[in-house]
């Protein structure tokens, strides 16, 4: 597609808030998804012809979920349009779009919800800002529902904690049943189910990956790091994005992960079941998909009689495991009922499960079974990206916060040179990448690059000040995301890398001296 | 007696109760919406006792609000804080003897009908003047802060500048409770003052003043997080998650 040439925002010298500029992003929408997508994972393959018949499913759908969600009942009928989050989306600082602003993309669904649900708005439409569902609004939710990464920067701020990212979910299942998909994210969960992982990597070339990778990581350090799959009785079942697998700098994660748990003594296993961390049932909040991908790694675990369940570097993934797969898969603890059970008595009590792989290796870092040389990691200055699903949808360790401590002790427990970004851009007020929650496809291209702004323009920082020329993080999907979007506004690609990257040049092996 | 009496006696009945079935039902209806998974917006307390002191944060001071912008919280923290005071001085037109933290704080009453009116005035200039404000503002946002500042700029008059029998006033709706009717005074700002009062009553269980019961129960807030250590499961799903 021959397009005009795609272009970074320019950095503001003063971070101020942008001038409203109405319908810039209305002609971003990401490719719909085909029948054939769609069928495969059970919804409705298009659009009905009849907009009534539409409209009419549009409606029950909604109902059904304000009746088993109470977030988004309670977000429905609570926001009083205070303005507070108005400037909290990297999407709207990056796009001046007003319909970016978190309450503007909730109103879409708001306006409808009153004019079907609420008295004033059956009786008054205009008068409380209530619309009809017609054809026009559908696709404005389309647009912008495929907007949001479901970060929630904005429910940080929300005097009532009004979350976007659950309107959006909820806006994609709305969508999703009455035949109008997104292709990227539905195609994926096809995969999932059809292949094993997001990237349709089946079993033996997996197998021959992770061979390949062996032998890379002996002529590298002389080391027999085994990168083992599909182990019986493994003490430990490794579950990562399947982008660690052959991505780059992804698949230099997952060569730490490894050293780790050779340094350690550790033993360990992939599984060509559950070959992938990620589960995009969250992005389209569909529960039934959610719950359905999770399962896979219960299965895995089950089969694989593993002690220990520990999720690799990546953000969503680890909000589904930590939040959610307790409830939809029983891994976890504290359960009562045999379902849960039966797969709890299996695991380890000493451990949490499931454990990041950064709480791994930090517990492992204090216990002093690990050795580093710290000035194999000179030739860096780092800084770290906190990935928006791990500040604000999950935890590491003990105590609320330590997912912003536990990777930056890695880092500092492996690296000389580290330096902080802006205050108001890093821990629970992090940026989005701008690829997150389902729109990292290369028609959006436009969208995430405007959505990196707030990001870059941190980083511009650091780099200008600090010399930094390295970004730390532990996400998937930022680490495609920065790699894409980076050299747009003038950096390297590669300044960009996981944690467990740096853990892997510093690493001792044990085995060499 | 007056027509007006008889009026405002029915008003009040039927305000009342209108106020008390919809919110009855609202908190009901939110109540028992299940959450099916958690969500609390982290980092979050692990703790209940953790989670009560967040939400008692967020209720008395606003936190989240704090941090978000400074100006909406300094108006908005203004005005429901006067809100308060106002509406705990005007308890004694309910009680009798009146209580004695009532009677304590009815001197600083007087200054939170001035803070309330001012915090309501530089809400509404925000959204006139701020243009992301201005986009998002729906015609009943204007309304509602209309109607607050009506009841509020009424009730400054009859305190400082047309003074009505209070006594009275109190001996009416002391009645109203008894399910008696007492002569209410004739005085055109007390109407009004009144009439604007039911209406905020009415309004209040269909309009977003449902933020004040819905903070209680958003989900992001009222979560504990502790995913790891408890099983959560809720009522609809469990048919799936249970097997
Ligand atoms: C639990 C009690 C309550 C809490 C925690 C609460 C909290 C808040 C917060 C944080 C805001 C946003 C900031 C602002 O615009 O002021 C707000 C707005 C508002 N509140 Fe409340 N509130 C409560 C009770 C009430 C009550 C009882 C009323 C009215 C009778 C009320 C009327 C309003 C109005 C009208 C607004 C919108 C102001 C605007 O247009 O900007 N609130 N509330
Ligand atoms: C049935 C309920 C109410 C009655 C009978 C009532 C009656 C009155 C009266 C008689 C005064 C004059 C006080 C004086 O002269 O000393 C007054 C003042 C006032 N009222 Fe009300 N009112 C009611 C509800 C409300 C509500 C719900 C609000 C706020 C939303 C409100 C806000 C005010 C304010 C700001 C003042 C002036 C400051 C003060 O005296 O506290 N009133 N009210
Ligand atoms: S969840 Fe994130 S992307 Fe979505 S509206 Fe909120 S801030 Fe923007
Ligand atoms: S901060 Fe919350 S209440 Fe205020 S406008 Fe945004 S969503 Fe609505």
């Amino acid at each position: 597609m021959a397009g005009p040439e795609i272009k970074a925002p320019a950095f503001r010298e003063f971070p101020t808030i942008p001038a409203l500029q109405p319908g810039s992003m209305a002609g971003s929408q990401a490719y719909v998804a085909s029948e054939k997508i769609q069928e495969a994972i059970g919804f409705q393959g298009k659009l009905d012809d009849d907009w009534q018949v539409t409209h009419d499913k549009a409606i029950a759908k909604m109902g059904d979920l304000l009746g088993k969600y109470r977030g988004l009942k309670v977000f429905m009928d609570s926001c009083v349009h205070c303005g507070a989050c108005t400037d909290k989306c990297h999407y709207f600082i990056g796009t001046a779009d007003p319909k970016n602003m978190p309450v503007a993309r909730q109103e879409l669904m708001r306006s409808v919800y009153r004019r079907y649900f609420t008295l004033p708005g059956k009786l008054f439409p205009s008068l409380v800002g209530a619309k009809d569902l017609t054809r026009e609004v559908l696709d404005d939710w389309y647009t912008y529902y495929w907007q949001c990464s479901e970060c929630r920067r904005c429910s940080v701020f929300c005097p009532y904690g009004i979350d976007t990212a659950e309107v959006t979910m909820a806006g994609r299942a709305i969508l999703d049943t009455v035949g109008y998909g997104q292709k990227y994210s539905n195609e994926i969960i096809g995969k999932v189910h059809k292949i094993g992982n997001n990237l349709g990597l089946p079993g033996p070339a997996l197998e021959n990956t992770l061979e390949g990778l062996e032998e890379d990581v002996k002529d590298a350090t002389g080391v027999d790091v085994k990168y083992p799959l599909d182990v019986h009785g493994a003490e430990v079942l490794l579950v990562t994005p399947s982008a660690d697998f052959f991505a780059e700098p992804h698949i230099e994660s997952l060569i730490g992960y490894g050293k780790v748990f050779h340094a350690a003594g550790i033993s360990w296993t992939l599984s060509s079941k559950a070959s992938e961390a990620g589960n995009f049932g969250m992005f389209i909040g569909n529960y039934d998909q959610l719950r359905k991908i999770a399962l896979r790694i219960r299965e895995a675990a089950l089969e694989l009689g593993v002690k220990r369940i520990v999720v690799g570097e990546c953000g969503h993934a680890w909000r589904a495991a930590y939040a959610f797969w307790n409830t939809l898969t029983g891994i976890g603890a504290g359960a009562n009922d045999p379902f849960a059970i039966e797969l709890q008595k299996q695991l380890d009590p000493n451990y949490k499960q499931p454990s990041h792989i950064c709480e791994v290796t930090w517990d492992l870092i204090q216990q002093g079974r690990l050795k580093f040389d710290k000035s194999a990691n000179d030739d860096r200055i780092i800084t770290f990206h906190d990935s928006c699903n791990v500040a604000r949808a999950s935890r590491m360790g003990d105590y609320a916060g330590g997912q912003f401590d536990i990777p930056r002790n890695i880092i500092k427990a492996v690296a000389n040179n580290y330096v902080e970004m802006e205050s108001s851009t890093i821990r629970e007020t992090t940026f989005c990448c701008g690829g997150g929650g389902g729109v990292l496809t290369d028609e959006l291209i436009d969208l995430r690059i405007k959505g990196a702004l707030p990001r870059m323009e941190a980083l511009k920082h650091v780099a200008d000040h600090d010399g930094v020329n390295f970004m730390a993080t532990i996400c998937a999907i930022c680490k495609a995301q920065f790699t894409k979007v980076l050299p747009y506004y003038g950096f390297n690609m590669r300044l960009v890398g996981g944690v467990h990257q740096l853990v892997s040049t510093a690493i001792k092996l044990g085995d060499e001296q | 007696m007056t027509a007006a009496t008889y009026f405002f006696a029915i008003l009040f009945y039927a305000a009342t109760a209108l106020l008390v079935v919809g919110l009855i039902y609202k908190i009901a209806d939110f109540a028992r919406t299940p959450a099916p998974l958690l969500i609390p917006t982290t980092p979050a307390p692990t703790t209940t006792g953790g989670m009560v002191f967040r939400m008692f944060r967020e209720v008395a001071l606003f936190e989240s609000l704090f941090k978000a912008n400074l100006w909406i919280w300094i108006f908005g923290w203004m005005f429901h804080m006067g809100l308060f005071l106002v509406l705990a001085r005007h308890l004694r037109y309910f009680t009798e003897p009146v209580w004695f933290w009532v009677a304590l704080i009815q001197p600083f009453g007087l200054y939170a009908g001035f803070a309330m009116a001012a915090g309501l005035g530089g809400l509404w200039a925000r959204r006139f003047l701020v243009e992301r404000i201005r986009y998002i503002s729906t015609p009943s946002d204007h309304l509602m802060l209309a109607l607050l500042l009506g009841i509020a700029v009424t009730g400054l008059m009859m305190k400082f500048v047309m003074h009505t029998d209070i006594v009275a006033v109190k001996a009416f709706f002391l009645g109203l409770m008894r399910l008696e009717i007492q002569p209410l005074p004739e005085h055109p700002g007390l109407y009004i003052h009144l009439a604007l009062v039911a209406l905020l009553m009415i309004v209040f269980p269909i309009s977003k003043l449902l933020h004040a019961p819905g903070i209680f129960f958003s989900p992001t807030r009222n979560q504990v997080d502790n995913p790891r250590e408890a099983r959560h499961i809720a009522a609809w799903a469990s048919e799936f998650d249970g097997k």
